[in-house]
């Protein structure tokens, strides 16, 4: 019998811009249809991270390896089968503005694999009623949109080609409790339903316990503590119990100037 | 000792600007015949650079022409050589003024329109979201443009050319008393097929680099608003800057004897 290897495996993997070190051999796993949850303050890598994996940025050691494969040095055309089996939803949502709704929901499918218009609509439509989005909104431009539609059509967006991983990044930023909540339900259905492997990175811990099934912390450009989503509470890490608790006072030291 | 550091500083900046953009040039080219071919957005592009500013070129050619026959009349009039005027005013409008002052205009109107859609793009994640969709970013949004610069330029030119001719035309016929046919046979008399031809492909190279320029500082554009608005600006300062050298190179290909 043969092991299977994780979706997603990165190990080791160090980025810096100039003098400032971001990722410092960050080792993380992912299962398969797991659901993981990064969290971690401002600046200490996250972002970067998926942008690692993703491809959009280059890191200068380590591994990324998605579904056994070595993506760090793949070219980009063999990248691009790689980013076929995944979905992403971007923080600010970057939706095309020069596109309506439905074209963007149909985006991938449309240029990433040569489907007809028409029947992209049809999932499209389809994929925009799964995130509580009537017909009509598929009309619209983007930009005519609330924040909260705009998260929506992007989370359609990125389970429309129906992907075997998905990306969050930061779905619940900007919005209010109760549409925050919106959206988690709607990961957490979108999820299920594809049975895709889900990396998410936020610092908003209502919605890590929600989607989570494991949660790992991130803190300056490293994994310091990564468990199952119930045992966040009992971590006994100290800068784990200062985050999820939100306290100035702790190990993590927020760099202020003094008033 | 700091002064030859600045120096080199410099200099060491201008060789990683130049050899980025050269990079980003070949890949954008490279693009431009590599399948799949967006021919979509080609046309998409095509109408807005082609179709869009017809009126700003129009009017343009059309009081260019007006005024230098108004000058070269003026001019010329000091030494009875009022029969000058059309010949002037053709070869002026088909060598120089209509691709210079089209590249120009559409360098301010296309050039900045591109690097300000391309900037917001790269900094709303639009364009990191297209590689996640697995396109291309340069295939989809530069190579599009670069074709579409690089065919609708001329024909923007030949459009100006025949409405600078006719402003000298009216201000020649209406305004200074000149006989028609006389006018136009003047006009015709000394145009060669070089003229025009030689302003078509100045045309070609002007509407390359208005597209290049205005993708290349979009796409390279960081920091929000001020960094979109940066890249606008200096799409248009090195978009004119490369039209006015160029076009001073091609001359000196196509005349110098």
């Amino acid at each position: 019998m043969t092991d299977t290897p994780p979706k997603i495996a990165l190990s080791g993997v160090k980025k810096r811009f100039g003098d400032k070190i971001v990722l410092d051999g960050l080792d993380l796993t992912v299962g398969r249809s797991e659901s993981l949850v990064v969290i971690g303050g401002s600046g200490t890598g996250k972002s970067v991270m998926l942008k690692c994996i993703l491809g959009l940025l280059r890191p200068e050691s380590g591994s990324i390896m998605v579904d056994g494969e070595e993506t760090v040095t793949k070219t980009r055309g063999e990248r691009e089968a790689m980013l076929r089996k995944c979905g992403m939803l971007f923080q600010g949502a970057a939706l095309f503005d020069s596109l309506t709704v439905w074209e963007n929901v149909a985006f991938g499918l449309i240029q990433g694999r040569n489907m007809a218009r028409a029947p992209a609509k049809h999932v499209a439509l389809t994929k925009l009623a799964a995130v509580g989005l009537g017909p009509e909104v598929g009309e619209l431009a983007p930009s005519e949109l609330s924040g909260g539609m705009q998260k929506r059509v992007a989370l359609a967006r990125a389970i429309a080609t129906e992907p075997e991983i998905i990306f969050f990044d930061e779905p619940t930023t900007g919005l209010d409790p109760i549409m925050a909540d919106v959206i988690n339900e709607l990961i957490v259905k979108c999820v299920k339903d594809l049975g895709a492997s889900a990396l998410s990175i936020t610092h908003d811990m209502a919605s890590a316990r929600k989607i989570a099934d494991r949660i790992a912390m991130i803190y300056q450009g490293k994994i310091i503590w990564c468990g199952k989503r119930d045992d966040i509470d009992h971590s006994g890490n100290p800068y784990v119990d200062q985050f999820i608790h939100g306290r100035a006072e702790g190990p993590i030291k927020m760099q202020v100037l003094a008033l | 000792m700091d002064f030859l550091a600045a120096i080199g500083r410099a200099f060491l900046v201008f060789l990683e600007a130049t050899g980025r953009l050269a990079l980003f040039t070949a890949r954008a080219v490279s693009h431009c015949f590599r399948p799949p071919i967006y021919a979509g957005l080609v046309g998409r592009q095509m109408i807005d650079i082609g179709y869009y500013s017809l009126p700003v070129v129009g009017l343009t050619a059309l009081f260019t022409g007006m005024v230098l026959a108004l000058q070269s009349y003026t001019g010329f009039a000091r030494f009875q050589a009022e029969g000058a005027v059309a010949t002037v005013v053709v070869l002026s409008i088909t060598r120089e003024l209509g691709p210079v002052l089209a590249g120009l205009m559409v360098a301010g109107r296309i050039g900045a329109a591109m690097a300000a859609e391309i900037g917001t793009m790269r900094v709303t994640e639009q364009i990191d979201a297209l590689t996640t969709l697995a396109t291309n970013p340069m295939k989809y949004l530069v190579a599009p443009r670069l074709v579409a610069g690089l065919a609708m330029l001329p024909l923007l030119v030949i459009v100006a050319d025949i409405i600078g001719v006719f402003g000298g035309f009216l201000v020649a016929v209406y305004k200074l008393n000149f006989n028609p046919a006389n006018y136009l046979s003047k006009t015709w008399e000394y145009l060669q097929v070089m003229d025009v031809v030689s302003g078509l492909v100045k045309a070609g190279v002007f509407g390359f680099f208005v597209a290049l320029m205005g993708c290349y500082h979009g796409y390279h554009s960081r920091g929000g608003a001020e960094g979109v608005g940066t890249a606008t600006t200096n799409a248009v300062v090195s978009a004119s800057i490369l039209i006015l050298v160029s076009n001073y190179l091609i001359t000196g290909m196509f005349f110098s004897k």
